[in-house]
C-alpha cells in the first residue's frame, strides 16, 4: 500500500469507529435529549485539544453470539485534553454502543486512562452513561468494576477525580462516582441507583419511578451523592470547567492563582446582618462580600443547606469556605451537614487549599431522629476533619458559637491558625437563656416574680458572657475585629500562612469515624 | 439594611427560638413512637408465606407466628413472650412494606 493509500485507509477506519453505534443509535441518543459521548468531550475540552487513545480496541467476548458483534471502541472513549489550558484525562461511556455496557476491554480502557492520570498527576473526569455490566461477559464485567474502584481509591487525595452522570448509572457502576471527589448530575438525564424500580417492585412490592428513586434532584437534594445539579448538559460542562479553575492538578501543587480582584460588593458588611441574633441572613452574602469579584462557587447547594461549602478566591488564590447558614434550620449541625462539611474539609486539606470557616450556629439539632441516625458519629467527622487538616485554617465567628458547635467549627482547640471574632460574637457553653436557667435556678425559683428574675439573670449572663471577650481574654480568640476589616484580615492570614509547616506523628493512616 | 426573607418559621434549638427556613427532609422526618411489644411489625418488606396462628390462639415465647420471605430468605417471626393472638392483619401470599403491622398480641 502506498503511503497515501494507507493514510486514506486510516481515515476510513477512524471514521467508521468514530460513529460509535451508528446513525440509528445516535438518533435514539439525541431523541432522549442527550449529547453523544463525542459531543460531550468536545463541549468540555478546549477546542481541538482532545487526543483519543485506544480507538481501535475490540472486545474479546465469544459467548452468546458476541463473537459476531462489532462494538466500536467497546463502548467507551478515552483520552487526554485540556480545560482552560489545564491537562485532564477523561473517559466517556458511549451509550450508542451496546448501551455503554461495561465489558472487559471497556473496563481496561477506563483503567488505562486512570493509570495515566495518576502517573501524569492530572485530574480525571469520567462521563458515565451506561446500562451497567455487560451480562454476556459475566464475571469479567465485575472484575472490570472492581479494578476501577481500586484505582479510584488509590488516586483519591492524589489527583482530583470528577464524575459526570449523563444517563443511567446503576448497580455496581454507581460506586466509582461515589468514590470520586465531585459528582455532577443533570435534571431528567442522570439516574443513579443500586437496584432499579423493577427489582424493587418485584422483591418488595414498592412502586417508584426512576426519577423519584434516583433522579438528579434526588441525589442533589436528598441523598447528597451529587455535588452539582444542572438543568442542561451545557450548564453541567460549564460547572465542571469552573470547578477545574479552582482546584490544583494534584496534591503536590497549588490551584492556579488568578489576578486579584476586589469584591463587587460595595456596601457595609455589618448591614447584611440583622441586629437581633434570632433573625436570619444569608451567609453566602457575607462570603460574597469578602471574596475576589464576589465570585463564590457553591458545592452541594441543595443538600444540607444549613451548612454552606464552596470555593472562592482571596487575592487570586483558591480558598475553601465552610460556613453555617442561619437562613436554614438556624445553621445547626446535624447528620447531613456534618458529613457535608467533613468531606469538603478533607478535600481542601488533601489539595492544599486553605480553609476559611464562618461560624454562626446555635448548636446541634435536637431530636430522636438525629440521635438515632448517629449524629454522634457523624458530628465526630467534623472534629476529625478539622483536627487532621494541616492547610491554613482560619475562623471568623460572626454571632453564635455555642457549646459543642463552638469546638467543632474549627476552634483554636482543633488547631485553627487564626481565630477572629466580630464584636457581635457570643461564645459560650450555651445560649444565655439556657445558661441562666441552670446557673440561677434557685434564685429564679425562689423569686417573687420568677419571670422577672429570669429576664434579669439572662440579661446579666448576656452582658458578662455572651460576647467574644471572655474567650479573647484566654487567647482562644486572636482578635476581635470590625466586620469591615474581615477581608483585609483574611488576605493577611493567607499571606502569613503561605509557608505553614506542621509536623505530625508518623502513621499509616488515621481511622476517621466514617 | 438587612434583607427580608420569605418562608421563615419559628425554630427552637435549646432554649431559644430562631426565625429560619426548614428543609423538606426536616419536615418529613420520622416522628418517634415508643415501640409496643404487643405489635408485631415487619422489620423488612417482603411476602407472608405461612401463618401458624389464628385469632385467640395461645403461643409460648419463641413459637413461630408466621414466615416472612424477604430477599430470598425465609424469616421466622417469633413470639416475643407467652401470649395470645389478638388480631392478624395479613394473609398468606400478601406482599407487605416495611413497618407494616402484621400481628397484634395480648
Amino acid at each position: 500500500m502506498s503511503l497515501k493509500k494507507s493514510i486514506l485507509d486510516l481515515r476510513r477506519r477512524k471514521e467508521k469507529v468514530q460513529k460509535g453505534g451508528g446513525d440509528k443509535a445516535i438518533e435514539k441518543q439525541v431523541a432522549m435529549g442527550k449529547l453523544t459521548a463525542r459531543e460531550r468531550i468536545q463541549a468540555l475540552c478546549d477546542k481541538d485539544s482532545f487526543t483519543e487513545y485506544d480507538l481501535f480496541v475490540e472486545h474479546e467476548a465469544r459467548d452468546f453470539g458476541m463473537d459476531k458483534k462489532e462494538l466500536h471502541g467497546d463502548g467507551v472513549i478515552i483520552g487526554t485534553g485540556t480545560i482552560y489550558g489545564s491537562p485532564v484525562c477523561l473517559f466517556a461511556q458511549d451509550f450508542t454502543v451496546a448501551g455503554g455496557s461495561l465489558g472487559l476491554m471497556h473496563a481496561r480502557k477506563i483503567t488505562k486512562i486512570m493509570d495515566h492520570a495518576l502517573k501524569m498527576r492530572v485530574p480525571l473526569i469520567g462521563i458515565n452513561d451506561s446500562g451497567g455490566a455487560r451480562i454476556q461477559e459475566g464475571v469479567n464485567s465485575l472484575a472490570g468494576y472492581g479494578e476501577i474502584f481500586y484505582r479510584n481509591t488509590l488516586a483519591s487525595g492524589v489527583i482530583p477525580q470528577i464524575s459526570v452522570i449523563l444517563g443511567p448509572c446503576a448497580g455496581g457502576a454507581v460506586y466509582s462516582p461515589a468514590l470520586t471527589d465531585f459528582v455532577f448530575v443533570v435534571d431528567n438525564i442522570s439516574k443513579m441507583f443500586i437496584t432499579g424500580p423493577s427489582v424493587i417492585k418485584t422483591v418488595l412490592g414498592e412502586d417508584i419511578s426512576m426519577e423519584d428513586l434516583g433522579g438528579a434532584r434526588v441525589h442533589a437534594e436528598t441523598t447528597g451523592n451529587a455535588h452539582f445539579f444542572a438543568r442542561s448538559e451545557q450548564e453541567c460542562f460549564d460547572q465542571i470547567k469552573k470547578l477545574i479553575t479552582f482546584i490544583p492538578w494534584n496534591n503536590e501543587t497549588k490551584a492556579r492563582a488568578f489576578p486579584p480582584k476586589p469584591p463587587k460588593f460595595k456596601g457595609k458588611i455589618e448591614d447584611l446582618i440583622p441586629s437581633d441574633p434570632r433573625q436570619p441572613y444569608d451567609i453566602r452574602d457575607i462570603i460574597r462580600a469578602v471574596v475576589d469579584d464576589s465570585d463564590f462557587f457553591e458545592i452541594q447547594e441543595l443538600w444540607a443547606p444549613n451548612m454552606v461549602i464552596g470555593f472562592g478566591r482571596l487575592n487570586g488564590e483558591t480558598v475553601g469556605f465552610v460556613a453555617n447558614q442561619p437562613l436554614v434550620l438556624a445553621g445547626v449541625l446535624d447528620v447531613d451537614s456534618s458529613d457535608k462539611a467533613a468531606r469538603f474539609i478533607r478535600f481542601c486539606d488533601a489539595f492544599n487549599i486553605p480553609i476559611v470557616t464562618f461560624e454562626d450556629m446555635p448548636g446541634y439539632l435536637p431530636g430522636v431522629d438525629q440521635e438515632h441516625a448517629g449524629v454522634i458519629r457523624h458530628g465526630a467527622k467534623v472534629l476529625y476533619a478539622y483536627s487532621e487538616a494541616t492547610v491554613p485554617k482560619i475562623t471568623v465567628i460572626l454571632r453564635k458559637a455555642y457549646g459543642g458547635g463552638y469546638i467543632a467549627m474549627n476552634s483554636r482547640h482543633l488547631g485553627a491558625d487564626f481565630m477572629m471574632a466580630w464584636p457581635t460574637a457570643e461564645i459560650a457553653v450555651m445560649g444565655p437563656e439556657g445558661a441562666a436557667n441552670i446557673i440561677f435556678k434557685k434564685e429564679i425559683e425562689s423569686a417573687d416574680d420568677p419571670d422577672e428574675m429570669r429576664k434579669k439573670k439572662v440579661q446579666e449572663y448576656k452582658e458578662k458572657f455572651a460576647n467574644p471577650y471572655v474567650a479573647a481574654a484566654k487567647g482562644y480568640i486572636d482578635a476581635v475585629i470590625e466586620p469591615s476589616e474581615t477581608r483585609k484580615l483574611l488576605l493577611h492570614a493567607i499571606e502569613v500562612s503561605a509557608n505553614k509547616g506542621v509536623s505530625r506523628p508518623k502513621k499509616k493512616h488515621g481511622i476517621p469515624p466514617f | 439594611m438587612a434583607k427580608k426573607f420569605d418562608g421563615l418559621v419559628d425554630f427552637q434549638v435549646q432554649s431559644l427560638k430562631y426565625r429560619t427556613r426548614v428543609t423538606k427532609k426536616f419536615i418529613n422526618r420520622k416522628k418517634y413512637e415508643e415501640p409496643d411489644p404487643r405489635q408485631i411489625k415487619s422489620y423488612i418488606p417482603g411476602t407472608v408465606i405461612k401463618i401458624y396462628g389464628k385469632r385467640g390462639k395461645k403461643l409460648k415465647k419463641g413459637n413461630t407466628i408466621l414466615i416472612l420471605e424477604a430477599m430470598k430468605m425465609r424469616n421466622k417471626i417469633l413470639m416475643p413472650f407467652d401470649g395470645k393472638i389478638k388480631a392478624i392483619h395479613v394473609k398468606e401470599g400478601e406482599k407487605i412494606p416495611k413497618d407494616f403491622l402484621m400481628v397484634e398480641l395480648e
